[in-house]
């Protein structure tokens, strides 16, 4: 263990803690219905939901980027705002395996 | 890491401050100092060797976040370190509007360059839901309950818009955390006035306030859409801005989703208390012109 | 150097300034008022270069600037007493524990009820743990000398911890007195820029003030009294290079005078030592075989240098300014403590002067004869007080 002056501690040293196995739930993305339009980042409370480019498309003759929102597990507590807060309806929350019975 | 607060921090499923932090920090890009007083954010996020924070930060004691931002800026202003970045106090209600009071009047009296950021979960949620000064009326703490007698909090959430506006600092606003782009503007917006600025930010608390994990959104709306919690901004003592209701909804559509308020539906002081609020949000409607 | 007769708030405003502070900040407290009164000034006539002077709203305040402040890489200064002291005293804690070297001229008051303006020790006494270094001045040469080694030993990488410069309210902060007041050049020689090892930046993001669970608290507070403790060598050495640089050698953590085969040792601090000194050498005009042992470090307290120079007496004598209510005076319990199985000495503590009484030089020489005589009992004794009755009302 270290000891330093004054308990001075190192930035994001709180990602040594995986709050991923608090919660019952977990968020599923559905791709197809998923915009991209990052709500769900802006409201997550624990940084753990994102939204990723997936691939390009071409839309009347422009490059644009695909974007997907996708969850990191090892965080994410099964909060469920990002489901309530999507506009597009594109998240569900689903039990995780362990739970059921 | 582009919002310079990280996982692994210890809030409760749903916790609505860390949707706060996050935004603020966005929008200054991570150039700035926090300051944060005792309270759930700094237990959430302050453990030793777990910190979230990706920008400096400073805890002292619960009641003097104002006086060390305070000093911050004067560090600052002595070293020629200005250009570092923006002070930034993140501070609950109770550290806020009760015991840090003195403190935050003398931040602003002296006009320091600090952008002060009060969290407001209407108790002092960290020790477990006791009343503070912001605490709304009829709201059932574990200092005041609700019993055969008493009807929870007896008495006013305290205006610290009014406190901040009466200290004549550039820029005094309020938002909720059910809008993170308001937040962000505003962040933007205050930072462009030298001197004190104050925001104060609803932020619904799960476990205080009784609601489920995934509803702190949906309640901190409706604070919003009762006229309970008047979103408005003042730019150098003028009200220059407010966030119009489409349809304003009576407070009880707001009261009846939280355990904090349920009581009041069946106790015989219950409906007294209800109209009160319903005539607060009526005149917070009047005051500020909030129905569209 | 300038020999000037000033007062001692000037002497130590004056060191202050010397000592090239980046922020000041306090709250006015009698008779702490005119050492901030007089750095206003010199801040107002632009004597202070770069130095943020903040007028805070409250002590509480004041040292909560300072945390801010000292956290940024600031060298910091404040001056209280009394009511302001313990009002800061949450803080205070604070910033030992996280590091902080701020430095502070406590001008000794003592504590109300019944509010009382004038001096003793009450005050810092009751800060006694809080992990902040400890000097008592005798003179205002002394105060004014201190400023500039109280920064260098607070400032040190094995210390960082803060510093109080206790000085006797009105005895010393009001007493005029000739100082030989130091040059700028000599301590920038002494004084290095504060350069922390660790400081609130954007460049190097570090998280200050971190809670800790049981699993690692205790620790912290290993690696406090390791620094008080590593304090002490810090403090001899610095105080032999002043005394190497200005000529003037107060001594280490103790000061002693007669102790060469002394049998009684008379122990002080503070501005009392002046008279005791002189009583002492009366006594020894005498043939009495009498020495001083003046304590200028209480905390960390110099329990090897004690039980060295104490080694060999039959009495001792303590004055106190301050009493830990329900037991003794506090300088006496950690002297009985720290020469516990090292001496057999017969310890006597006479509280006296407390809230301003006045201290007689009849009533040093009386304490120290009758514990020599054996008339007055060992243990703690209240000196200079008048017959009264105790009524409700
Ligand atoms: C001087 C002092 N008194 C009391 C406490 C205990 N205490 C710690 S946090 C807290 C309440 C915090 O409430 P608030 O400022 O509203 O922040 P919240 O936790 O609700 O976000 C209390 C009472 C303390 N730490 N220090
Ligand atoms: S809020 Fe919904 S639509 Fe928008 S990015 Fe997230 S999951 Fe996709
Ligand atoms: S469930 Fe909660 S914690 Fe998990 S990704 Fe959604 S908002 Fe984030
Ligand atoms: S108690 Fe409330 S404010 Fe505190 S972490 Fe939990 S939800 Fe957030
Ligand atoms: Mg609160």
């Amino acid at each position: 263990m270290k000891i330093t002056l004054g308990a001075v501690s190192k930035p994001y040293s709180a990602l040594k803690m995986k709050t991923g196995d608090w919660g019952t739930h977990w968020p599923k993305v559905d791709e197809e219905l998923c915009t991209g339009c990052g709500t769900c980042e802006m409201f997550c409370p624990d940084m753990c939901i994102e939204v990723v480019k997936v691939g390009e498309e071409e839309v009347n003759g422009k490059i644009k980027e695909i974007k997907k929102a996708k969850v990191n597990y090892d965080y994410c507590k099964g909060c469920g705002l990002c489901a309530e807060v999507c506009p597009a309806n594109a998240i569900k929350m689903e039990l995780k395996d362990i739970y059921k019975v | 890491m582009k919002f310079f607060f990280s996982s692994g921090h210890g809030a409760c499923p749903g916790c609505s401050l860390p949707i706060a932090v996050k935004n603020v920090l966005y929008a200054l890009e991570g150039k700035c100092f926090v300051v944060n007083p005792t309270g759930c954010l700094e237990i959430i996020s302050s453990q030793y060797d777990r910190s979230a924070w990706g920008v400096p930060y400073i805890h002292s004691v619960f009641e003097n976040a104002a006086a060390v931002a305070a000093g911050i800026d004067a560090a600052l202003k002595a070293l020629g370190r200005k250009d570092e970045g923006h002070v930034v106090v993140f501070a609950g209600d109770g550290a806020t509007a009760d015991i840090g009071i003195g403190c935050l009047s003398g931040m602003f009296d002296r006009n320091h360059d600090v952008l002060y950021i009060c969290l407001d979960n209407e108790a002092y949620q960290n020790t477990g839901n006791q009343q503070s000064g912001l605490t709304p009326p009829g709201s059932n703490t574990t200092t005041t309950p609700a019993g055969k007698i008493l009807p929870g909090k007896i008495g006013r959430k305290k205006d610290m818009v009014a406190f901040a506006l009466a200290h004549k600092i550039p820029y005094v606003a309020t938002a909720s955390v059910a809008y993170p782009n308001d937040i962000r503007r505003k962040v933007k917006r205050a930072v462009e006035f030298e001197g004190a600025k104050y925001i104060q930010i609803l932020c619904p608390c799960v476990t205080g306030w009784g609601i489920n994990s995934n509803e702190t959104i949906k309640v901190a709306r409706l604070a919003v859409e009762t006229a309970l919690y008047p979103i408005v901004e003042y730019e150098n003592g003028e009200l220059v801005r407010v966030r119009k209701i489409k349809e304003r909804k009576p407070v009880e559509e707001y009261l009846k989703i939280q355990r904090r308020f349920r009581h009041l539906f069946k106790h015989p002081k219950g409906r007294e208390i209800i109209e009160e609020l319903q005539r607060i949000a009526d005149e917070n409607a009047k005051r500020f012109g909030l129905d569209e | 150097m300038v020999r000037k007769v000033v007062r001692g708030f000037y002497a130590v405003a004056y060191a202050v300034k010397l000592c090239r502070p980046a922020v000041i900040c306090a709250y006015p407290i009698t008779p702490q008022t005119e050492i901030v009164e007089n750095l206003a000034t010199m801040y107002a006539n632009g004597e202070l270069g770069n130095c943020q002077y903040i007028t805070a709203e409250s002590e509480f305040g004041a040292a909560s600037i300072l945390v801010g402040a000292s956290a940024t890489g600031a060298r910091t200064f404040t001056a209280t007493c009394s009511q302001g002291l313990i009002l800061m005293s949450e803080v205070l804690w604070n910033a030992a524990g996280m590091r902080l070297p701020i430095v502070m001229v406590i001008a000794n008051r003592s504590l109300s009820a019944p509010l009382s303006i004038w001096n003793d020790h009450q005050d810092s006494m009751a800060m006694r743990d809080a992990c902040i270094i400890q000097v008592y001045v005798e003179n205002n040469q002394e105060a004014h000398d201190m400023i500039p080694q109280a920064y260098k030993i607070a400032e040190n990488k094995d210390v960082m911890l803060p510093f109080m410069v206790c000085m006797d309210g009105y005895k010393l902060t009001h007493a005029y007195e000739p100082v030989d007041l130091l040059e700028q050049e000599t301590v920038d020689s002494f004084l290095p820029p504060y350069d922390p090892p660790i400081k609130l930046t954007t460049k190097d993001p570090l998280t200050f003030g971190c809670y800790a669970p049981p699993h690692c608290y205790m620790e912290f507070r290993v690696v406090m009294q390791r620094a008080m403790m590593r304090a002490k060598k810090v403090m001899e050495e610095v105080f032999k290079e002043w005394a190497e640089l200005t000529g003037r050698n107060w001594g280490g953590l103790i000061a002693t005078d007669y102790m060469d085969n002394a049998e009684t040792a008379v122990v002080a601090m503070g501005s009392v030592v002046g008279l005791v000194r002189e009583v002492v050498e009366e006594m020894r005009k005498d043939g009495k075989k009498v020495g001083l042992v003046k304590i200028r470090s209480f905390r960390p307290f110099p329990t090897e240098e004690l039980r060295k120079v104490m080694k060999d007496v039959e009495n001792i004598v303590v004055f106190e300014r301050a009493v830990s209510f329900g037991y003794e005076g506090p300088v006496s319990i950690d002297l009985k403590s720290a020469l516990f199985g090292h001496s057999n000495a017969k310890v006597y503590s006479f509280a006296v002067g407390l809230g301003g009484r006045d201290i007689p030089r009849d009533l040093i020489r009386k304490c120290i004869n009758n514990a020599i005589e054996g008339k007055v009992d060992e243990g703690f004794h209240f000196e200079g007080v008048k017959e009264f009755e105790e009524v409700i009302i």
